[in-house]
């Protein structure tokens, strides 16, 4: 029986990817009122890529540059990926449909998300990918780190954990205290005002996509590190992203962090307590909850219909 | 509205306008008066096509249908047949949620398992329970409906991307507790992995039907999905020539509207929703009825998807549309496992969509010219060069491409993950080129997406099933929205 501490430890880390990925919902959500069923295919392909740098770089085993340098290139080098496809994404499956009913982008990214597994699946194989991240100079990511009580606290958790809040920082301070990030939170407000007032939709929807990528691919390195990785992984971990989001309130950032750390919350004390196999059950309760009682989530604003 | 006559003076007159049809605004009734108007001889054969009655057409199908295992008399064809029967009604259950009442449901697969593992059940040695088909089929039916109609509760009050979370959580959620319904409290209900097997097969009064005859599938299930199709088509074209059916579509075109006409827009999305279900149950038991066995893999989003793309392709909201889109797209996947079918599929798709984008012009002539010969250049290149790149010998279709398209013996991982990359790359890019550069750029593609199919995709089936099919839905909701035969929609902004 694993002790509440070492519980909390899991739902920090767990829940900190999963406010990465429920981020890049709620961004796309607040501009373009979407949701972008390939977030969490994205995500996927971001741990590939992650894979595919720390390869180039001569594997786990012998890497050829320091740890610390190559933790951050292949972070990077995800990130860059991620931001490519989905501007990619963008531009070529939902732009054309900007105007169209609202049912038809969600079915083009019930496409993407196929699409993409698949075409990953064609091309690597549907075996898992290990980064084999205990490799990494001898193993130190899991010796080292620090004791709190008699739980062991390993490097790669406090890695895991405080990359994904300076990304959430950095994401934060973007979106609040730039330029385009005032941009961003006019758009999400009221789009057709914003284009009046000079604001370019397109660019900031644009940046928007680059924003929420990049945190996937993030997010898919810090899970690839950890566990790993295949191509039919997308789809859970997007449904996961997406009932974070809901439950911290779709289109809130701070709403996407919180919602993540409760999820993961929910999921390492289910599975620590009760079960492993029934912890999509307590998800989908609280998701349910939410959307019977507090639909606008915790942090959102409630949705005011104009007619 | 239909002041402005166009044409000629002398055109016949237009038929009398039937007045404001419900759903529908005035830029979809000019379309309408538009189709009326097309002259020539497809549009006399279109508006004679229009006089003939639905029903006409599907006793004409059905007759069809029925022929169909006294021509080809193969286990292989009855099974695919028997197949496509299933996908037609799923496509039918889809086609009143998503065309008619204009909801996303992203759980529908689940509610063909709920049929399927309610049918196992209740008509298994599992539990001992033999319940008479004639009970079992309704009674899960209803079932299907209200637990469709518990599942759409919660979202009720929600916009429609609310409903595709509660819905595609609810399909994660299913696989999820038949993969674990080995240990509920102790009891094994559903199995887990290793499903329930030894279902048995349909009786009627005490005759049993028997699934194999002689080693081959037997006929008798193909004539009970196509007998349980026509009734379900019926019905379903009777609710939607209904008041219930008109009400749907209101829905999906302007739920505020009807809400301010007093509709009960709530109940309404319920019902769309609990039919859907329902056909989706029904569905279920018949499956497995033949099959004589449930797995919890059998009910995946792929197969969400496959129904999807028929519903899309047919054109959502006709019913004729989804039946024939479930039979394109089945036969489709059929062809997609045959490496010599996927293959003149493959030419065939690049000659009918080259001729219909540029049809019988210079450029056509250009491009058809610059792309045979630079396949014959570059393989005489590339076998010049280094000979095992480019085998050749087959015989019959794929000998006669193997001397234009590049198929090397023993094709290196990393080659054929570059150039897809670099098809989906110059594909997208050649989007964004309009006139002669596209003819320019067109030709090198077409050859890497030949080169791609031939030794990539080909090998591939599983994977590539699935890419096809989710292009097809990202391709049609771009270019055709409304399908092979479905009606075009306008948002009223």
């Amino acid at each position: 029986m694993p002790t509440f501490l070492q519980l909390t430890l899991d739902a920090l880390t767990l829940g900190s990817v999963y406010a990465l990925v429920a981020l890049g919902y709620s961004l796309v959500y607040g501009v373009l009122k979407l949701l972008n069923f390939a977030h969490g295919d994205v995500v996927m392909v971001g741990s590939f890529i992650g894979y595919g740098a720390l390869q180039a770089f001569g594997g786990a085993q012998s890497p050829a540059v320091p740890v610390w340098l190559l933790l951050i290139l292949i972070t990077l080098a995800a990130m860059a990926g991620c931001a490519v496809l989905g501007v990619a994404i963008e531009r070529f499956a939902y732009r054309p449909l900007r105007n169209a009913p609202r049912i038809a982008p969600l079915i083009s990214a019930l496409g993407v998300s196929f699409f993409l597994a698949n075409s990953m699946q064609l091309l690597f194989g549907a075996q898992q990918r290990d980064y084999q991240s205990y490799l990494l100079s001898g193993g130190s990511l899991y010796f080292r780190g620090f004791d709190v009580d008699t739980v062991h606290v390993p490097l790669l958790r406090i890695i895991t954990i405080s990359s994904a809040f300076v990304l959430m920082a950095i994401l934060w301070f973007m979106v609040n205290r730039t330029r385009t990030g005032r941009a961003m939170r006019a758009t999400s407000f009221d789009g057709e005002a914003a284009a009046m007032m000079g604001i370019d939709v397109d660019r900031v929807i644009v940046f928007t996509f680059i924003l929420g990528s990049a945190l996937a691919g993030a997010a898919g390195v810090l899970l690839g590190l950890r566990i790993p990785t295949f191509t039919a992984i997308g789809f859970t971990l997007g449904l996961k992203g997406f009932t974070a989001a809901v439950i911290g309130g779709i289109g809130s950032i701070p709403g996407a962090m919180v919602g993540g750390l409760l999820l993961g919350a929910a999921e390492s004390y289910t599975a620590g307590y009760w079960t492993t196999s029934w912890s999509d059950l307590v998800v989908f309760s609280i998701l349910i909850t939410f959307m019977i009682f507090r639909p606008q989530g915790l942090l959102g604003r409630a949705d005011i219909r104009k007619v | 509205m239909s002041d402005t006559t166009p044409g000629d003076p002398n055109a016949p007159a237009l038929p009398e306008a039937e007045g404001p049809a419900v759903g529908r605004d005035e830029w979809v009734a000019r379309h309408g008066e538009r189709r009326l108007t097309r002259g020539g001889r497809l549009g006399e054969m279109e508006d004679r096509l229009r006089a003939v009655p639905w029903w006409a057409f599907l006793i004409l199908f059905l007759a069809v249908a029925s022929l169909m295992p006294a021509v080809e008399a193969s286990g292989y064809v009855r099974r695919v047949g028997f197949d496509t029967a299933i996908y037609m009604l799923l496509a039918l259950g889809l086609n009143v949620v998503v065309g008619w009442g204009g909801l996303l449901d992203l759980g529908y697969i689940a509610f063909f398992g709920i049929g399927a593992y309610a049918y196992a059940i209740f008509d298994s040695d599992k539990f001992g329970i033999h319940l008479p088909t004639i009970v079992a089929i309704p009674a899960i039916t209803i079932l299907g409906a209200v637990i469709g109609l518990l599942v759409g509760l919660p979202s009720r009050r929600l916009s429609g991307d609310y409903l595709a979370i509660v819905t595609l959580f609810f399909l994660e959620l299913f696989e999820t507790v038949m993969l674990n319904g080995n240990q509920i409290f102790g009891h094994n209900i559903t199995g887990g992995a290793n499903g329930i097997l030894n279902v048995d097969p349909l009786s009627f009064f005490g005759h049993t039907l028997v699934t194999q005859h002689q080693g081959i599938f037997a006929v008798s299930y193909y004539y009970v999905a196509l007998a349980v199709f026509a009734v379900v088509f019926v019905a379903l074209r009777f609710a939607n020539l209904s008041r219930i059916g008109r009400s749907w579509r209101s829905i999906r075109e302007d739920p505020l509207a009807a809400e301010v006409m007093g509709m009960p827009i709530n109940w309404l999305k319920l019902t769309a929703f609990a039919t859907g279900a329902g056909v989706a149950a029904l569905t279920g038991t018949i499956e497995t009825s033949l099959t004589g066995s449930v797995f919890p893999l059998n009910f995946s989003p792929t197969v969400l998807i496959t129904i999807y793309a028929m519903v899309i392709l047919g054109g959502s909201g006709s019913q004729a549309g989804v039946v024939l889109g479930a039979i394109l797209v089945n036969v489709l996947l059929q062809v997609l496992e045959n490496p010599d079918q996927a293959r003149v599929l493959f030419y065939l798709m690049i000659v009918v969509g080259v001729l219909a984008t540029f049809r019988f012009t210079r450029r056509l002539a250009v491009l058809a010219v610059e792309t045979i010969v630079l396949g014959f250049v570059i393989h005489a290149i590339v076998s010049a060069v280094h000979p095992s790149w480019a085998t050749e010998g087959h015989n019959g279709f794929s000998g006669l491409m193997s001397h234009w398209v590049l198929v090397p013996e023993n094709l290196t991982p990393w080659v054929g993950q570059v150039a897809y990359g670099v098809l989906i790359a110059s594909v997208l890019g050649i989007t964004l080129l309009r006139g002669w550069a596209r003819v320019i750029a067109l030709p090198p593609v077409l050859y890497l997406a030949a080169f791609v199919w031939e030794n990539l995709m080909i090998p591939n089936p599983g994977p590539t099933r699935y890419i096809v099919l989710g292009l097809l839905l990202i391709v049609l909701m771009i270019a055709r929205p409304n399908g092979l035969l479905g009606e075009r929609r306008v948002e009223i902004v």
